[in-house]
């Protein structure tokens, strides 16, 4: 048993040693698919302030509609803005490729698969990180994303957040931790100058949802997956009880 | 009717059918009277359910076909279609990739088993040369396999493997292009290699494995202690140390598969990108020839061979480095083949083996798993040096095995299998 | 391997167990394979109900939209055209009373429509899958006392404006009746009539 367990062992280790990197962005954040209240706010959200430049080309209205319990009506009268658009349909967008070529320099891209390509710590931490720079066309950069085409179109929510030097509770990359307060002190803190329609908590809140939602646009069978994988597994380790039982039976043949 | 002496069926509807086809002795040759050892341990669980697996990519497989479009236009959002709009689509994938993985962890630890007792000697080099074979086209399988999602880590995966080929000299460059067929990776070469994976080599495959396991069923099976089992017969001739296939292993083998099963789907359920190493993160974004991804590895199962050919970072005999490391490549594959003939040692099993061979196995397989690591890191000097180092110990393993398996001093075999 | 001390109680159990808890197993593995094959979000997406306007839809005219990929007629009746279908023999009708499952649940009487002025039909008829021509007038086809219907060029079947086929010949029968219902001046094609 014990070499068995050595050679499992033997077998996992290069898949832990591989175990993929966290990436290198100030804030985390863990999705929460079972949290339907934070997953609409996040849809709202999206389409709102969203929509307008990026598509989502493979999600459905009607799958999150369904996903997060929101009855068809509702959805159509709040979420769907667009006459050509239907329940059942993907949510594009009316803009295109050239007109946002010609608006932003590049053209803003499809985020269905956002989620799974940059994660949600990087989506999270982008949208927190825009801070006013005269320098750049938008009057805005990016702390995750420099030189960043997109204008933070979360501003009248947010404020205006310009980077200043001051001190931080939280580990700033870069930034010395001061022995006598206790707290970092860095010119690269992003603080909220000028307030917007919410308070620095709220929208944090907000960014959350908004995260959420695209963590779930990524990858809607997880739902599923998540539903239906404790049923299998049960199943599975049942059958090899039974198997197990029905193997040691037979092998008291052999001796 | 056929050979007066096959075993037939008393009565009945088997009697019916052995009257025209050998049903019956077929199954008393392959299950219920083929004697394997009695002294099977863990590491024989892998040959079954490396079928298992054959089995869930061919099923999986055929299921995706139906869903899939092998255009570039089309292939990356049909992906999507599978995934989101077919009922079921995300699971029927997910298997399928995940499988592909359980696919070389399973056969990486069954040719492990081969190494430990000594499986691929004589008389059964080739059981060894059937299974090496498919582990080859089970390497161009499964790369062909993953340009099909046609996502950046595809595209550009495939634009180094396919750039391999042009590194030989003179013809390298036209070859390269034959392979597309277009001056890029195209939507031609996906089609094609769509043709190979689906139809052209799971046929070859299939039929390697049939091969295999003829083979296997003439020499009768190895075992731990690497003795055969056939030299000591009681009075009706059966093996002392063999028991029935059926319903001994079949019995023993399904509480493997379970075991399988189980890891197999929390994989599946839980963690289907494999921690970013069975889906890497680039391929969710659609191929685009112009810009390459920051970070290219290709999937872990290629890795220790992609870490010896960026290990060759020097010329020798007039070769450039950048074919000497394909040469490298091919070698470390094509080495495995001449097993056979490499090992001099009167005995088969490591457990009677003397201690030469054991450390050499022990750093070969250490050796192995590293450069397996560093073939998924980016390169550094200082990774390029140990990549050397275990590259120089993956090849001293089987060149220098002809003289320490015959050097070293061997331990008495037993005349019945223990334990 | 002798037969002593095998308890073939247990063992005959253990066997029948794990044979009936795999033929579980595989019927579960079966699931999603059969499951992919119905129609995807993207064909009942296509598949969607489809609305009409039919405000300007002028008595004894017919209109035909797509739902699934099959024609929908959608026919104003006139009061007459009504008059000579209520007015019809049965005994003419192979299912005169819409017995057979062609129709809604909600849909009854010989007009089978929810409202008299206006049919709602398939246009493929039930043979073997051709589209009928409209014929509404009394002698556009040559049959006697024809009420005004249907007759499908193919194999020579005919349909009353109800859609009701006639005896005698080759469908089987009536055409059918999508699910629909009104929504001001519009008609739904493919949606039920709510129940209140």
């Amino acid at each position: 048993m014990k070499k068995q367990l050595f050679a499992l062992l033997f077998a996992l280790v290069p898949m832990a040693a591989l175990a993929a990197p966290a990436p290198d962005v100030p804030h985390s954040m863990t999705p929460d698919l079972n949290d339907e209240a934070s997953l609409q706010r996040g849809m709202q959200l999206y389409v709102n302030y969203c929509m307008g430049c990026h598509a989502l080309e493979y999600q459905r209205f009607a799958r999150a509609a369904n996903d997060f319990g929101m009855p068809q009506d509702l959805v159509e009268e709040n979420l769907i803005f667009s006459s050509e658009l239907a329940f059942n349909d993907q949510m594009r967008i009316a803009m295109s490729q050239e007109d946002g070529e010609s608006w932003f320099g590049a053209a803003a891209p499809e985020l269905s698969l956002h989620g799974r390509l940059r994660g949600p710590d990087w989506i999270y931490s982008y949208l927190l990180g825009f801070y006013k720079d005269p320098s750049r066309p938008t009057g805005v950069n990016n702390n995750v994303y420099e030189q960043v085409a997109m204008p933070n179109v979360l501003e009248p929510l947010q404020g205006v957040q310009e980077m200043v030097c001051a001190e931080s509770d939280r580990p700033i990359e870069g930034a010395e931790l001061d022995p006598l307060s206790g707290k970092y002190q860095s010119c690269e803190v992003l603080q909220v100058t000028q307030p917007g329609k919410m308070e620095p908590d709220e929208f944090e809140e907000a960014v959350y949802d908004l995260t959420n939602f695209l963590a779930y646009v990524g990858e809607p069978s997880k739902l599923q997956a998540q539903a239906l994988g404790p049923k299998v597994l049960i199943f599975i380790f049942i059958f090899g009880v039974i198997a197990y039982l029905l193997k040691r039976e037979y092998w008291r043949d052999v001796h | 009717m056929g050979n007066p002496n096959r075993v037939k069926a008393e009565s009945g509807i088997m009697r019916w059918v052995d009257d025209r086809f050998p049903a019956t002795q077929f199954w008393q040759d392959h299950m219920a009277k083929y004697y394997a050892p009695k002294n099977f341990n863990f590491w024989y669980f892998f040959g079954s359910l490396a079928l298992l697996v054959l089995i869930n990519q061919i099923l999986t497989g055929v299921w995706l076909t139906m869903s899939y479009n092998p255009s570039g236009e089309g292939a990356f959002a049909s992906l999507e279609y599978i995934m989101r709009d077919v009922e079921y689509g995300w699971l029927i994938r997910y298997m399928h990739t995940t499988g592909a993985s359980a696919f070389f962890v399973v056969i990486y630890l069954h040719m492990f088993r081969g190494l430990l007792y000594g499986s691929y000697k004589a008389p059964r080099e080739l059981v060894w040369i059937f299974g090496m074979t498919i582990y080859l086209l089970l390497m161009a399988e499964a790369f062909m396999g993953y340009l099909l999602p046609w996502g950046q880590m595809s595209y550009w995966g495939a634009q180094v493997i396919i750039s391999l080929f042009a590194a030989i000299p003179v013809i390298g460059p036209d070859l390269a292009q034959w392979i597309r067929g277009d001056f890029l990776i195209s939507g031609i070469t996906l089609n094609r290699f769509f043709a190979l994976h689906v139809v052209a080599l799971p046929i070859v495959i299939l039929g390697l494995v049939v091969l295999h396991l003829i083979a296997l069923h003439e020499v009768g099976s190895n075992n731990p202690d690497g003795i055969e089992i056939k030299d000591k017969k009681d009075e009706t001739g059966k093996p002392l140390d063999g028991i029935p296939f059926h319903p001994y292993y079949t019995v023993k083998d399904l509480v493997g598969v379970a075991v399988f099963l189980f890891v197999f789907c929390v994989v599946l359920f839980y963690f289907p990108e494999g921690g970013g190493y069975f889906i890497e993160r680039p391929n969710f974004e659609p191929a685009n020839p112009l810009v390459t991804p920051d970070h290219i590895a290709p999937v872990w199962y290629f890795t220790p061979f992609y870490a010896i050919l960026r290990a060759i970072t020097f010329d020798l005999f007039g070769l450039e480095a950048q074919f000497l490391g394909v040469v490298f490549m091919g070698a470390a594959i094509a080495v495995l083949f001449v097993l056979p003939w490499l090992d001099r040692s009167p005995v088969r099993s490591m457990r009677y083996k003397g201690w030469m061979s054991k450390v050499m196995l022990a750093l070969f397989a250490v050796s192995f798993v590293i450069l397996g690591v560093l073939g998924a890191l980016p390169a550094t000097s200082l990774r390029t040096a140990v990549a050397q180092l275990c590259t120089l110990i993956y090849f001293a393993f089987f060149l220098l095995m002809p003289l320490y398996t015959k050097m070293e001093n061997t331990k008495p075999v037993p005349e019945r299998v223990t334990g | 391997m002798a037969d002593n001390g095998v308890n073939r109680g247990r063992r005959r159990f253990l066997v029948g167990a794990t044979t009936v808890v795999g033929a579980v197993g595989a019927v579960g593995v079966a699931v999603p394979f059969v499951a992919s094959w119905q129609p995807s979000a993207r064909a009942r997406a296509a598949g969607a109900p489809v609305r009409a306007d039919i405000s300007l839809l002028e008595p004894g005219q017919r209109i035909t939209v797509e739902w699934r990929g099959r024609p929908v007629w959608v026919i104003s009746r006139t009061e007459e055209m009504i008059e000579r279908t209520e007015n019809s023999d049965p005994g003419r009708f192979s299912d005169p009373d819409s017995e057979r499952p062609q129709q809604p649940a909600y849909i009854t009487g010989p007009l089978r429509s929810s409202r008299p002025e206006i049919g709602v039909l398939i246009g493929i008829c039930t043979h073997l899958g051709c589209s009928p021509l409209y014929r509404p007038e009394p002698d556009a086809v040559d049959m006697d006392d024809w009420p005004g219907g249907f007759f499908c060029p193919c194999h020579g079947s005919y349909f009353d404006l109800a859609g009701r086929v006639f005896r005698n010949v080759p469908a089987p029968t009536n055409l059918e009746v999508p699910p629909y219902r009104f929504e001001g001046d519009e008609i739904i094609v493919g949606e039920d009539e709510e129940t209140t």
